[in-house]
């Protein structure tokens, strides 16, 4: 490693996350066994399809869509780089408004405080509202062992809980069951549920009313997420359409929110933005039902005990990476799950991470890690991709993700890939970097097709992909197969001179993985 | 030992000295300072409220206790909540019991009520929603929630055109909570079914003269 003689000491990368971040086999083995459900891919496509045609109604309905994702992406951008100061103030200010605000480095920790802060109630239940920081950590799975029984309180959680299940969709974690499924789910673990009980889902969801009612009224501690938290203000909020959200918010004499560190936004104004793009792009509706925005304690209203936990978990190893960190960003709005055909085939389940789809497969490995050397499940996470480009379509603060899917995909290589495909992963990369080759390449072969499968053969793409233009906004590229053009005399030239340059471009550094810079003095623009 | 705080914020640092990026300029190129007439924000509002399957009832101010009392009666709402500012004339020609609340009133007493009566802080009529922000007139948070029916009363020149007039207008320090409808949930096969844990009807009555 000679890349940095002569400059400082480079400080340490942080440690990678834990909790539900890593699955125990690799993505194509568990995508294989899920693609095998017919009912799943039946269910799943009839979501998605719903989903998608709602979104696009209200994106395309707004004059100023694409400048309003132009901003929200970058006041993403902003508030990552200036990460510290905001998190000083946020603190700052929710103290100021008598909260309490806790760090934790990790999964464990913030399980450990937030374990600790229920005990000093004296409660033995929580009511939760749906937190993917707090899937995360298995925060839920601590609890019990603590004796302190979680209610999930959001009606797709609910079903997840009751059925022993997991979620398979950030926003709508129980996507993958039918009504059919869910009444059934209903009759066999609802105390008391009326055995009449049909498959309409307003019946449905009226008896998840009747079920959750009295907890709402009796529990004296609630335990929510965020999906954003103001600097300027200290002011929380949670994003919500039932009114579960307002209930544990509202109700309770304690409330303890779990928040990422990401999830800071610099200004209150900054609102203004997210909760445009957030509801168009998650529900596709123009507003969400129900938002709440509170600030610390209020005197007579709500809980008067509160408490922020803001959880690093891994995010600050993202954040080391120049490119990967544009994962943080994420507002979580599941619209890249609904338009991506490997998600809409395989599930949520086979990305065994809290974050299934495309956003999961660049944010788990970075949150967590891809060992490659010893056959870390999430090392095939960047592989789970056709590389379409849908997801980067409808992502609302326009995360790359393709491109990011290609830099952890090389990233990986470099740490544990065979000649072929290294060589591979190298011209894809310096393709990807060069506008005029790479819509070289996108025009003679899709660029779902410039990137090999990870044995280095195209045919090892995970199975289900020739659907991929029915779910895309724009219009498909031409359908050559990228096996096709790589054995044209033309594609061999064109990956070969890519390559080439590529190496060209390396110069003299051999930069190692995870070295945040590696590539960016390739264009010699550094 | 070094506290979480520290390990945290140091990483932060750490983290970006890895990888230093220039500062970003935020570009503001959407639209604010959207202005509709009173006709057109009015016609708006209520095709988005409608939309949402909440009731509305447009109506001058000097109407305001008639048609409070109609949409009361026509929902058997007989007992019926109200934060301690209400403006009193507006139940003036509601006959049922009225229960002023108070904050040492225990939720749980709040689901007896047939009905909740609030005002409001301000509205968006391009995404139909309603800012509540926790004023007398408006009360306690639990209160607007707990009670099956909600019948907010909003001002025409409250309502703003657009998402960033509309927060413009909004105290951050309050307590606030938008409302977009009823309750309603996509969780079932990603189908809008409405009304889950709060208020199953949504009724707002629009004062176009105030
Ligand atoms: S990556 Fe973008 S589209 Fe996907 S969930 Fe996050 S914000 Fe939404």
């Amino acid at each position: 490693m000679s890349t940095f003689l002569g400059m400082p000491a480079r400080p340490p990368r942080s440690p990678y996350g834990t909790g539900n971040l890593r699955g125990d086999e690799p993505f194509p083995r568990a995508a294989h066994q899920e693609l095998g459900n017919g009912q799943l891919r039946r269910n799943l496509h009839k979501a998605t399809t719903t989903i998608r045609a709602k979104r696009l109604n209200v994106t395309g309905e707004l004059p100023d869509w694409e400048a309003l994702r132009d901003a929200g992406s970058a006041i993403k951008t902003d508030a990552m780089n200036r990460l510290p100061e905001l998190l000083e103030q946020l603190e700052l200010k929710v103290t100021e408004h008598g909260g309490t605000v806790h760090w934790a480095r990790d999964a464990a920790e913030a399980n450990e405080i937030v374990a600790r802060l229920v005990r000093a109630t004296g409660s033995s239940e929580v009511i939760k509202v749906k937190s993917m920081a707090t899937q995360e950590i298995g925060l839920n799975e601590h609890l019990e062992s603590a004796g302190i029984t979680p209610y999930e309180t959001d009606l797709a959680e609910l079903i997840v809980q009751l059925a022993h299940d997991k979620p398979s969709h950030i926003l709508v974690p129980a996507i993958h069951r039918n009504r059919d499924e869910i009444r059934q789910i209903f009759l066999d673990r609802i105390p008391g549920v009326d055995p009449e009980l049909d498959n309409v889902p307003a019946h449905l969801a009226a008896a998840a009313r009747a079920y959750l009612r009295q907890k709402f009224m009796t529990t004296k501690v609630a335990v929510s997420g965020a999906n954003f938290g103001i600097a300027e203000t200290g002011t929380l909020s949670v994003v919500e359409s039932e009114g579960n959200g307002r209930m544990c918010l509202t109700l309770p004499d304690t409330l303890i929110t779990v928040m990422g560190i990401e999830k800071v936004l610099p200004r209150y104004q900054d609102l203004e933005v997210f909760l445009q793009l957030l509801p168009r792009s998650s529900t596709g509706e123009r507003m969400n039902p129900y938002t709440s925005l509170w600030t610390g304690v209020t005197p007579g209203d709500g809980p008067q005990d509160f408490h922020l936990v803001l959880l690093d978990n891994g995010r600050t190893a993202a954040l080391a990476d120049a490119i990967g960190r544009a994962a943080l960003n994420c507002i979580r709005c599941s619209a890249c799950l609904n338009v991506c055909p490997v998600y809409e085939r395989t599930g949520g389940h086979a990305y065994a991470s809290t974050y299934p789809g495309p956003i999961g497969a660049v944010l788990t490995p970075q949150l967590a890690g891809m060992h490659a050397a010893d056959d870390d499940p999430n090392s095939s996470l960047p592989y789970a991709s056709s590389l379409c480009g849908a997801c980067f379509d409808a992502c609302p603060v326009k995360i790359d993700i393709p491109s990011l899917l290609v830099e952890l995909r090389h990233q990986h290589t470099e740490q544990a890939g065979t000649t072929p495909e290294k060589l591979a992963m190298k011209a894809a990369a310096a393709v990807m970097k060069r506008p005029a080759l790479y819509t070289g390449a996108q025009k003679a072969a899709g660029l779902g097709r410039v990137v090999a499968g990870r044995d280095g053969t195209i045919s090892r793409l995970p199975p289900p992909f020739n659907g991929w233009s029915d779910s895309r906004d724009t219009a498909a590229p031409p359908r050559r197969t990228f096996r096709a053009w790589f054995a044209s005399d033309e594609g061999r030239a064109t990956l070969r001179a890519a390559a080439d340059e590529h190496d060209r471009g390396q110069g003299e550094s051999d930069q190692g993985p995870g070295e945040p810079d590696r590539n960016q003095g390739e264009d010699g623009t550094r | 030992m070094t506290s979480a705080r520290e390990t945290v914020l140091g990483r932060v640092r750490d983290a970006l000295a890895l990888a230093p990026t220039p500062a970003t300029a935020v570009p503001r190129a959407y639209r604010t300072g959207w202005a509709l007439p009173d006709p057109e924000r009015l016609a708006l509002f209520t095709d988005r409220l409608l939309d949402y399957r909440a009731e509305v009832h447009p109506c001058t101010a000097d109407r305001t206790a008639k048609v409070v009392a109609e949409v009361l009666r026509d929902h058997g709402a007989r007992r019926i909540g109200v934060p301690a500012g209400l403006d009193p004339r507006w139940l003036d020609a509601y006959d049922g019991e009225v229960c002023q609340d108070a904050a040492d009133i225990p939720a749980p007493r709040l689901d007896s009520l047939d009905a909740v009566v609030t005002a409001s802080a301000a509205g968006c009529a391009e995404t139909g929603t309603i800012f509540l922000d926790g004023s007398p007139d408006q009360g306690r948070r639990a209160l607007s929630l707990v009670p099956d029916l909600h019948l907010c009363v909003v001002d025409l020149s409250s309502v703003e055109a657009g998402v960033p007039e509309a927060v413009a207008r909004l105290v951050p320090e309050r307590p606030t909570t938008l409302i977009s409808g009823p309750s309603a949930t996509s969780d079932i096969e990603l189908e809008r079914v409405e009304g889950v844990h709060g208020p199953r009807t949504l009724v707002v009555v629009i004062r176009t003269d105030r």
